[in-house]
C-alpha cells in the first residue's frame, strides 16, 4: 500500500496535555533520580535490555545495509573487480537507466504538486457542503489497498479496447459525438457483385440507377456486434419520380442465403451513407433507414451510385493510453488516484485550524472568495502544504509497483523509473549488483536533506 | 485524533468553532448570492470528482462480478443493461483455488506477526527512550530519527545476500523480519512521543506497589499506550498486508503472499481478468474492512507521519 505517509515532517504523536508536556515531567522525575538508575529507579542494563530488540533489528537491517550498498556501489557484477565510480557513471549514461531518471524527475515535478492542487481545493470545498466527509471517504480510500489492486483496477481502465477499457469508452463518446462514427467499419460488396472500389474505399455501382428499379446493394464482412441489433431487411418499393434501393447484410446465419438475393431474415444495414454521382460530382445524398432502404429525389437517376468510403473505415479506436508516449502520464494519474486524499485529509485538518475571524474579515473587507483563498487560506496553510509536498516526494521518489504493474511489457522500458531499474537490475531482468548498489544509494542521497530536516527539527523541539 | 495539528505546524481546531459565531456580520447581498451559485457549482464539481474517483473501482468490481466471456467481449457498464450477467462465479473458482488461498493464509501468516512484534519491539523500545536514562540516550533517538526516510530499496540487495547466508532467503520468517526492521523507526518514534506524556506519578506509584519493569511496562505503559498502538498496528498491517516489493524478493516464491500470486498473472492481463478482478477484490476486503473499522486510528497514523 501506502508505505509512506508524512515523510517531510516527522511529527510528535500526541499532542501534549496543556501545562504537562514532557521536559518538566521528566524534570520533576529527575531530582529523585539516583545516579545509576533510570528515571524510575531501575538499572541501567534494563534500558539496554529494552532497546536490545530494536537495536538489533535496526542495525543489522538497516544501518548495516546502507554501509554495505554504499560499498558494493564501489564494485563490478561480480562483487569482485573494483570500479570507482563506474557504476554512479552508469546510472547517468546508459540509456535504460537515463530514462528512468528522467521518468522520476517528471514523477517528483508532477505527481507532488497534481495531488496537492486537487487535495487542496477538495478540502477547501467539502468543507462547504453538508456531505462533505462522504466524499473525503470515496476519495480517501483508495489509500487502505494495495498498489498492486490499484494497478489492476487502473489496468483495466487503459484497456485499449474501447468496449473494455473506460477511458477510452468516454474518449471514442465524446470523439464520435464530434465526428461521425463509420457505421459499418470493415463492411465490403463480394468480389462477384461488380461494384467497383476506389482509392479511398467508396464502393461505386458500375450500371447508373433508374427511378423505376430499386437498386439492390448486398454488402458483407460487416462486424458482427455492429449488426446484431439490426432489424430485418426490406426490399425497396419504387416510387415515382424518387430513386430507391436497400443496402444490407447479404449473410444469412446458419447457411442458405442467396448470394445478392434478398432473402427472409437477413439484416439491414442502416446508417449508411448513400451518394448519387454524375461526373465526379455528388449530386444527391441520402441516409438508409433502420430497414436498410434509402430514397434519394429523382434528380439522381441516371447517376452512378455510390457508398462514401466513410462508411467502412475502421472506427476511432481512443487514445493508446499505455504506448510509449503516455504510459507515464497515464500511471501518474493513477498515483494521484490513490494519494489525493492524503493530502485532502492533512490539509482539511490544517484547514480546520486557520481561525475563521481571517477569513470573514477579509470577506467584509470585500474580498471575493477567490482572492479569500489564495490571499488568505493558501498562505495560512503554507505550512501544511509543504509537508504534504515533501511526503508525496519522498513517496513518489520510490514509487515501484504502480509501474510495474500498470505498465505492459512493451512499454516498460519507456515508462521506467529508479525503483523499478533497482529492482531489474538487483533481482530482475539484467542483474549487475552494483549498478542496483549505486541506484540504492542514489535514492538514498536525494533523501539525506529531508532527514537532516527531521533530525534538526526533533533537536530544536526538545531542546524547547 | 492524534497529531493534526503537530503535522500541519498550525493551532489547533478548536478554535474554528469561534471563528464561525464570532463572524456574526452582514454580508452583502451579492456576496451572498455569489456564495450560493458558488455553492452549487461547488456541489456539482464535487459530485462529479467522486462519480471520477468511483469509477475505476466499480469497473473492477463489476467486472469481477460478470462472466469471462462477457468480459472478454464488452465492458462492465453493459451489466447497467442486463444486471443478469452478475454471477459470483469467479469469486467461487477463485475461492476453491488452493494455490490463492494458500497465499491468503501467507498473506496473514507475514502481516499478522511483523505487525505484532513492531509494536512489541518499538514499544520496548519507545518506552526505554520516553523514561529510562541512558548514556547518548537522545543521539540514539536522533538516529531513529534520521532512518524515518530511508527507502527500503537501500537494504533489498544486503538484506537478501545476508537472510541467505543465515537460511532464511524466500521465506516467511525473512519477510517478517525485514517489515519489523523498516517500521521500527516510526514505532519507536510515535511510541516515544506518546509515552513521554504519561504521568511519571503513575508510573512511580506502580513502582511503589512493587511492580517490577517488565510488569510495570505490560501493566501499566502498553495498556495507557493505546490509542498510539492502535494508530501504529492499523498502519503497520495495511502496509504489510499491501506490500508487494519486499515479498517479491524476500517471500518463498512457491508460497508467495496473495500480492505476489497475483502480480504473477498480471503479465498476461487480458486473459487473467477473471482471476485478478477477483482475486484483487479478495486481497482489499482486509485492508478495507480495517479501514473502514478504524477509520480514527488510520487517519491518525497517517497524520502522525508515518515515514516510510
Amino acid at each position: 500500500m501506502s508505505t509512506a505517509t508524512a515523510g517531510g515532517a516527522a511529527v510528535p504523536g500526541p499532542p501534549p496535555p496543556e501545562g504537562q508536556s514532557s521536559p518538566k515531567g521528566r524534570g520533576a522525575a529527575g531530582g529523585r533520580r539516583g545516579r545509576k538508575t533510570t528515571i524510575l529507579g531501575a538499572p541501567r542494563w534494563v534500558a539496554g535490555l529494552f532497546l536490545l530488540p530494536a537495536l538489533l533489528l535496526l542495525g543489522a537491517l538497516v544501518v548495516y545495509p546502507i554501509g554495505y550498498s554504499l560499498w558494493r556501489s564501489f564494485f563490478d557484477a561480480s562483487g569482485d573487480g573494483f570500479v570507482g565510480l563506474d557504476n554512479y557513471q552508469e546510472v547517468f549514461s546508459d540509456g535504460a537507466i537515463r530514462t528512468a531518471v528522467k521518468n522520476n524527475l517528471i514523477w517528483v515535478i508532477v505527481a507532488p504538486s497534481v495531488a496537492t492542487a486537487l487535495g487542496l481545493i477538495f478540502a477547501v470545498l467539502t468543507e462547504r457542503v453538508r456531505w462533505g466527509t462522504a466524499f473525503r471517504l470515496v476519495v480517501f480510500m483508495p489509500m487502505a489497498i494495495s498498489m498492486l489492486a490499484a494497478g489492476i483496477i487502473f489496468r483495466l481502465v487503459y484497456e485499449q479496447d474501447p468496449e473494455r477499457g473506460v477511458a477510452n469508452a468516454i474518449t471514442v463518446t465524446v470523439h464520435d459525438t464530434f465526428a461521425d462514427r463509420p457505421p459499418f467499419p470493415g463492411a465490403h460488396p463480394r468480389p462477384e457483385a461488380g461494384l467497383d472500389e476506389s482509392a479511398d474505399g467508396s464502393y461505386t455501382v458500375p450500371s447508373a440507377v433508374s427511378a423505376d428499379s430499386p437498386q439492390l446493394v448486398p454488402l458483407v464482412g460487416a462486424k458482427r456486434r455492429d449488426v446484431s441489433g439490426a432489424a430485418d431487411a426490406a426490399a425497396a418499393r419504387p416510387e415515382p419520380g424518387k430513386v430507391t434501393g436497400t443496402v444490407w447484410f447479404d449473410f444469412t446465419r446458419g447457411g442458405g442465403g442467396r448470394h445478392g438475393v434478398l432473402d427472409p431474415g437477413e439484416k439491414a444495414l442502416a446508417g449508411v451513407t448513400v451518394q448519387a454521382v454524375r461526373d465526379g460530382e455528388v449530386v444527391a445524398s441520402a441516409t438508409t433507414r433502420s430497414d436498410g432502404t434509402y430514397t434519394l429525389p429523382g434528380s439522381a437517376a441516371g447517376a452512378q451510385l455510390r457508398l462514401p468510403g466513410d462508411n467502412f473505415d475502421e472506427p476511432y479506436n481512443g487514445v493508446d493510453w499505455l504506448g510509449p508516449s503516455l504510459v507515464t502520464p497515464a500511471i501518474i494519474a493513477s498515483y494521484v488516484w490513490m494519494w489525493a486524499g492524503f493530502a485532502m485529509v492533512l490539509i482539511a485538518a490544517g484547514l480546520a485550524s486557520v481561525p475563521r475571524e481571517l477569513l470573514e474579515a477579509a470577506r467584509v473587507d470585500g474580498a471575493s472568495e477567490w482572492q479569500v483563498f489564495r490571499r488568505v487560506t493558501v498562505p495560512l496553510l503554507a505550512p501544511v502544504l509543504a509537508v504534504v509536498m515533501v511526503t508525496l516526494m519522498i513517496n513518489v521518489l520510490k514509487i515501484f509497483d504502480l509501474v510495474y504493474i500498470i505498465a505492459p511489457g512493451t512499454t516498460q522500458d519507456d515508462a521506467n523509473v529508479l525503483a523499478l531499474q533497482l529492482f531489474q537490475s538487483s533481482f530482475g531482468t539484467d542483474v549487475n549488483q552494483g549498478v542496483g548498489s549505486a541506484i540504492s544509494v542514489f535514492l538514498l542521497v536525494l533523501v539525506v536533506p529531508v532527514m537532516l530536516f527531521n533530525i534538526r527539527r526533533i533537536r530544536r523541539e526538545r531542546r524547547r | 485524533m492524534t497529531s493534526a495539528e503537530g503535522v500541519a505546524a498550525v493551532r489547533v481546531p478548536a478554535e474554528a468553532e469561534r471563528g464561525r459565531s464570532g463572524a456574526g456580520v452582514r454580508r452583502s447581498l451579492v456576496s451572498r448570492l455569489a456564495a450560493r451559485a458558488g455553492g452549487g457549482a461547488a456541489r456539482f464539481f464535487l459530485i462529479v470528482v467522486g462519480l471520477v474517483w468511483l469509477t475505476p473501482t466499480v469497473g473492477l468490481l463489476l467486472s469481477s462480478l460478470r462472466d469471462p466471456a462477457d468480459v472478454g467481449i464488452s465492458g462492465w457498464w453493459k451489466v447497467f443493461g442486463d444486471p443478469g450477467q452478475l454471477t459470483f462465479d469467479s469469486y467461487g473458482d477463485l475461492l476453491s483455488n488452493e494455490a490463492i488461498t494458500d497465499s491468503l493464509w501467507t498473506t496473514a501468516a507475514i502481516t499478522v506477526p511483523a505487525t505484532a512484534l513492531v509494536v512489541l519491539v518499538g514499544a520496548l523500545a519507545g518506552y526505554a527512550f520516553a523514561c529510562m536514562d541512558f548514556p547518548g540516550r537522545d543521539g540514539w533517538f536522533l538516529v531513529v530519527v534520521g532512518l524515518l526516510v530511508v527507502p527500503v530499496q537501500i537494504a533489498l540487495i544486503p538484506v537478501a545476500k545476508l537472510f541467505g547466508e543465515i537460511g532464511i532467503f524466500e521465506s516467511t520468517t525473512g519477510v517478517v523480519l525485514f517489515h519489523t526492521a523498516f517500521g521500527l523507526p516510526f514505532a519507536i518514534f510515535l511510541l516515544r512521543n506518546f509515552f513521554a506524556e504519561i504521568p511519571r506519578e503513575l508510573l512511580e506509584a506502580a513502582r511503589l506497589d512493587g511492580a517490577g519493569e517488565l510488569r510495570l511496562f505490560f501493566r501499566v505503559v502498553l495498556p495507557l499506550g493505546g490509542p498510539a498502538i492502535a494508530s501504529l498496528a492499523i498502519f503497520q498491517f495495511l502496509w504489510v498486508w499491501n506490500d508487494m516489493l519486499v515479498a517479491l524478493i524476500f517471500a518463498d516464491s512457491g508460497n508467495p503472499p496473495i500480492t505476489v500470486a497475483l502480480q504473477q498473472q498480471v503479465r498476461q492481463f487480458g486473459n487473467n481478468i477473471d482471476v485478478l478482478g477477483p482475486g484483487a477484490f479478495i486481497s482489499m476486503v482486509v485492508p478495507l474492512a480495517v479501514f473502514f473499522a478504524f477509520q480514527r486510528q488510520f487517519v491518525s497514523g497517517v497524520m502522525a507521519g508515518a515515514v516510510k
